[in-house]
């Protein structure tokens, strides 16, 4: 599990999160959800420490204050840490078997057959079979997010972090990866935290849904029960697409209609 | 103020590197790359900026020595002299800073607006280490053995030039190159490019390691440490030649 006490951050005098509190369920898909600028990325990001803090505790493992640990024991802590980046941060230089190879080759003394056979698992884990040797500006947008993935699991994690990994991508390839992340948390019971602004991602993977707003937490809870979430500004967020509204106006009609009957 | 802000955190990128590496025969191999990519990528430029700048030097110096009472040995002897102790390690090196210098630059900086510094941090990777340092490491030795291939190829060139010119046989000029010479130079030479291959590659990494913005800014950090990187050059020049000479 992951727990964030008061975490408060500025930039200058802009307070990008304010006194933020909430606990990752273990093993669960854990959703991040705001809209552009409400600071999803910066919370994201101040939890796997790659940016600091005013103040707050950041805990892993129900005992590590991820704020008060020394260089060494973060160094650790990380190798228990995968990330997928907005942009897949692939290394340009690397094909994709040397990207997925990369943290094998710097923290574990495996041979290279056994480098090779856990890399390979990786990649057909993500269905990207006869990519090994391309590199990454040969690949679409959803294939370098596949690759992201495989490198981010490749240490075997505890905790997955995906920063919209649907930005960019079109809807059913999104789907393809709102999959991908689901059915890995669920199989490797993997801690999984994603920032997202795509309500089908919510709908489809939101096992615990944090909603942020101007950097204040407005709502937390299961995908089940935000449909019917009173909050203002989460409904506004929820509802802004036509798609999302148009279900909610049948849903309150097909209530309203039972009500009468 | 700014100024101390950048020496400030210079120090710190430097200070940094100063860990334990994750597994030391990964950075070995980025060192040897390195070499290759600073090294051997720059042959060419080199052997062209030396070829031409020996023929300059000995065609200007004999266009200068007209007086039939000086001896025509003294134009090897000037020319020599100039390329080991200006030419081969200034003017070269700071060719040199345009072309590793943006590389650097660029390189680092594409790196971190794309996040891919971030994807090192997260692995556990010490990404200044790991980027830095063996960028640093070849640059300090890569950049000496151009600076003795360049002083090589310019005297040679210096020499043949002044025979194809007829201005100064090569016997006149070999000489004169000899005759003159102070092994110190060489030493005094190296020591010139063995600062400057740190500094290069020190500064070029710092502009690119702390680029913030998006692609823009990536040209941006390539021009500043360019910019910076030659500044320096010449002012650690002169801060050389006046201890050592």
């Amino acid at each position: 599990m992951i727990e964030v006490k008061d975490l408060n951050k500025s930039f200058g005098s802009k307070q990008i999160l304010k006194a933020i509190s909430a606990s990752f369920e273990e093993g669960k898909c854990n959703l991040i959800i705001g809209a552009s600028g409400s600071g999803k990325t910066v919370l994201m990001k101040s939890i796997v420490g790659l940016i600091k803090v005013n103040s707050g505790s950041i805990i892993y493992n129900n005992d590590t204050d991820f704020l008060k640990i020394d260089d060494a024991g973060r160094k650790e802590l990380r190798k228990q840490i995968g990330m997928l980046f907005q942009g897949s941060a692939l290394f340009d230089s690397l094909t994709v078997e040397k990207n997925v190879i990369f943290p094998l080759n710097m923290f574990t003394n495996m041979t290279y057959k056994e480098k090779m056979n856990r890399v390979n698992e990786c990649l057909d884990r993500v269905n990207l079979k006869e990519a090994n040797k391309l590199f990454p500006n040969e690949l679409s947008g959803g294939m370098k997010k596949r690759v992201g993935i495989a490198r981010a699991i490749v240490m075997n994690p505890k905790y997955l972090f995906c920063d919209e990994p649907n930005s960019g991508l079109d809807p059913q390839t999104s789907i393809v990866i709102d999959k991908l992340i689901k059915d890995i948390t669920d199989d490797y019971k993997i801690t999984t935290i994603v920032n997202t602004h795509d309500m089908n991602s919510v709908m489809e993977i939101g096992d615990y849904v944090l909603f942020l707003y101007n950097g204040e937490k407005y709502w937390e809870g299961h995908r089940n029960e935000i449909m019917n979430a009173s909050n203002h500004q989460l409904n506004d967020f929820i509802f802004a697409g036509r798609f999302f509204r148009e279900i909610k106006e049948q849903n309150n009609k097909r209530l309203s209609d039972e009500k009468n009957n | 103020m700014t100024f101390l802000n950048h020496f400030g955190r210079y120090v710190l990128l430097l200070k940094s590197l100063w860990v334990r590496p994750e597994k030391t025969s990964i950075y070995w191999r980025e060192i040897a790359r390195q070499m290759v990519e600073i090294g051997v990528g720059s042959v060419g430029i080199v052997v062209i900026v030396s070829c031409f700048l020996g023929a300059v030097v000995t065609v200007q110096t004999a266009y200068q020595l007209t007086s039939p009472l000086i001896s025509k040995s003294i134009i090897g002897s000037i020319a020599a002299n100039s390329i080991i102790l200006e030419l081969a390690p200034t003017v070269t090196v700071l060719i040199l800073a345009g072309k590793i210098g943006s590389n650097i630059a660029s390189e680092l900086g594409t790196m971190r607006i794309s996040e891919q510094i971030d994807a090192l941090e997260i692995m556990g990777v010490h990404s200044s280490a790991y980027l830095v340092l063996p960028k640093i490491v070849a640059s300090t030795i890569m950049i000496p053995l151009l600076v003795i291939v360049s002083a090589f190829l310019s005297i040679f060139s210096g020499m043949w030039v002044g025979e194809f010119t007829g201005v100064v046989s090569k016997q006149d000029f070999m000489t004169g190159a000899i005759q003159y010479w102070i092994p110190f130079m060489a030493n005094f030479a190296l020591i010139k490019a063995i600062t400057f291959g740190f500094i290069i590659s020190s500064v070029s990494s710092y502009f690119g390691y702390y680029t913030e913005g998006g692609a823009l800014e990536v040209g941006r950090s390539a021009t500043r440490a360019v910019v910076v990187c030659c500044v320096l050059i010449l002012f650690f020049d002169y801060i050389l030649a006046q201890l050592l000479l």
